[in-house]
């Protein structure tokens, strides 16, 4: 006798795991020419705790070291980490965020498969809450040099109001808090044709490999279109409104994290709702969150604290949204 | 009314008694294990939380101002939350007796959540009128609610999760509150314009 699922595929946590991978080398390729090598140090660094946390927390909860640590997913936390942080920031704190990331939010939860929170986002909000300054220097494209990087990532002397300019989204924000209009400030060095100034084609690098996981299948279309539609409706209703206060949709698009939330975070298939409807409402939620968060909030980046929200909401948006049983003519069933 | 609106949202989200005022944390901890409890339990706090936020407003313009009584402030509101809690369990022991089982000893406990006390006291030293108080406690209120069930459909899942044995149970359920206080840190500043 045959059983389902009759249709197989020859996935596996590995496997899916490489992808994501593999579709983060075009993002990483624009940020080495456009801000320089220094990220690839925090990527080593980020890579080597994460896989020194797994192995460690593996052994000590006896549970199969090998099989699981070699499943690649605690690299791909480790490269979202050092990916979302700002390349310079010292060495320490990346291994902090990563051991948040693996020990705290991962593994005290079961491992793999069982976190309610995005190990990523989880270590972004506690270490933008614990160090908002380290947190918030980012170099404007082409101002610092790798041996500068370098030497800011060991740890050395920060005399950075030189190199580091503010982000896309910290610039608006602070122009817009002085009086300023948005036509007059995206006039301004800091941005490019619609996002940050180099920074732009880093968000084009991720959008080339976000497209690269849909086509292998290795995501789903739900979680990055609510997502950008969450986003782009909500910053394009206030745009409509007052377009000499609030930056346009394109530019909100391809500023800041958005597209590597798009097509990296918001997809995690454990923290994220998995009814397909569900899907489409969290990732939708996570655009609306990250954008009152951007325009109106304390924090200069909402994606990620929007992602730890929508996680809070997970199980009862998942409960809400079960789809009918076939045969069963859209009766709830419990 | 878009100020109202402010205020309900800012006192529910923004100032979240749980999460960001730490009021009211022994039923966040003790009630959260099902989501059914843990609405009826919010409901319950609701009614009590409004309810109070009036009648404390009363007493203390009507009774202790005048009267210059300032100092029985804590032992006046703490009798007539009492009282307004003796009214509430006796509605739901009538009306919903399997909610008035399930919510056991925490029912009597909303006299000594910290919460309702602390919002009725919080408006009187902001001055809050009439209006502003009771919108003040329904947004406590409704914030408490919406916490302690989403903090419970997470702990319904963390029950079905592989927990580190010395970690399940309680631990896990504060380091998972902690979490969420700290995503909760994201709404900071959203309502000061």
């Amino acid at each position: 006798m045959i059983h389902s699922p009759y249709i197989r595929k020859p996935a596996s946590v590995q496997r899916v795991m490489f992808n994501v991978l593999l579709a983060l080398v075009p993002g990483i390729a624009a940020y080495v020419w456009q801000i320089g090598a220094g990220i690839l140090v925090n990527i080593a660094i980020a890579t080597l705790t994460a896989v020194a946390a797994e192995v460690i927390m593996l052994s000590l909860r006896k549970r199969p070291v090998m099989l699981a640590a070699t499943d690649l997913s605690a690299v791909v936390t480790a490269w979202l980490v050092a990916l979302a942080f700002p390349p310079i920031v010292p060495w320490w704190l990346t291994v902090l965020a990563v051991l948040v990331a693996i020990v705290a939010v991962k593994h005290l939860y079961g491992g793999l498969g069982q976190n309610p929170f995005n190990p990523a986002m989880a270590a972004y909000c506690t270490m933008i809450v614990a160090y908002p300054a380290l947190m918030s220097q980012w170099p404007a494209a082409g101002t610092v040099d790798f041996a500068t990087q370098l030497h800011l990532i060991l740890g050395g002397a920060r005399e950075l109001d030189a190199v580091t300019g503010a982000t896309a989204l910290d610039a608006l924000r602070t122009g817009l808090r002085a009086n300023g209009s948005v036509a007059t400030l995206l006039q301004s060095n800091t941005y490019g044709a619609v996002g940050g100034r180099g920074w732009e084609w880093i968000a084009a690098g991720y959008l080339l490999g976000g497209l690269f996981l849909l086509a292998s299948r290795t995501i789903t279309w739900h979680l990055p279109t609510g997502f950008l539609v969450g986003l782009g409706v909500t910053s394009g209703i206030f745009w409509l409104i007052h377009p000499e206060q609030f930056a346009s949709p394109l530019f909100h698009l391809a500023s800041g994290g958005a597209m590597l939330a798009a097509f990296f975070i918001v997809t995690d298939p454990v923290s994220g709702a998995t009814t397909p409807r569900g899907k489409l409402i969290f990732a939708a939620g996570v655009g609306l969150i990250a954008y009152l968060i951007r325009a109106f909030g304390a924090y200069p980046e909402g994606i990620a604290f929007g992602v730890l929200l929508m996680n809070i909401c997970v199980p009862l948006i998942d409960m809400k949204t079960q789809p009918a049983v076939f045969g069963h003519r859209g009766g709830r069933q419990p | 009314m878009s100020e109202w609106l402010m205020l309900l949202l800012g006192t529910a989200l923004v100032n979240n008694v749980v999460l960001v005022k730490f009021l009211g944390l022994c039923p966040f901890m003790g009630v959260s294990r099902k989501i059914d409890s843990a609405l009826g339990m919010g409901m319950a706090t609701t009614f009590v939380l409004t309810l109070a936020s009036a009648v404390t407003w009363v007493l203390e313009h009507a009774l202790l101002a005048p009267f210059d009584l300032g100092y029985l402030r804590i032992l006046g509101f703490i009798l007539v939350i009492a009282a307004t809690v003796q009214f509430v369990e006796m509605a739901v022991k009538k009306n919903a007796p399997t909610l008035y089982k399930v919510l056991g000893i925490y029912l009597p406990l909303i006299t000594t959540n910290c919460a309702v006390l602390g919002v009725a006291l919080l408006n009187v030293q902001e001055g809050a009128g009439f209006a502003r108080s009771v919108i003040y406690g329904l947004g406590s209120a409704a914030g408490f609610t919406m916490v302690l069930v989403l903090f419970a459909g997470l702990r319904e899942r963390l029950a079905l999760a592989r927990v580190p044995a010395a970690f399940a149970g309680a631990p896990i359920g504060f380091i998972t509150a902690g979490l969420l206080s700290l995503a909760f840190m994201g709404f900071s500043g959203l309502t000061n314009h």
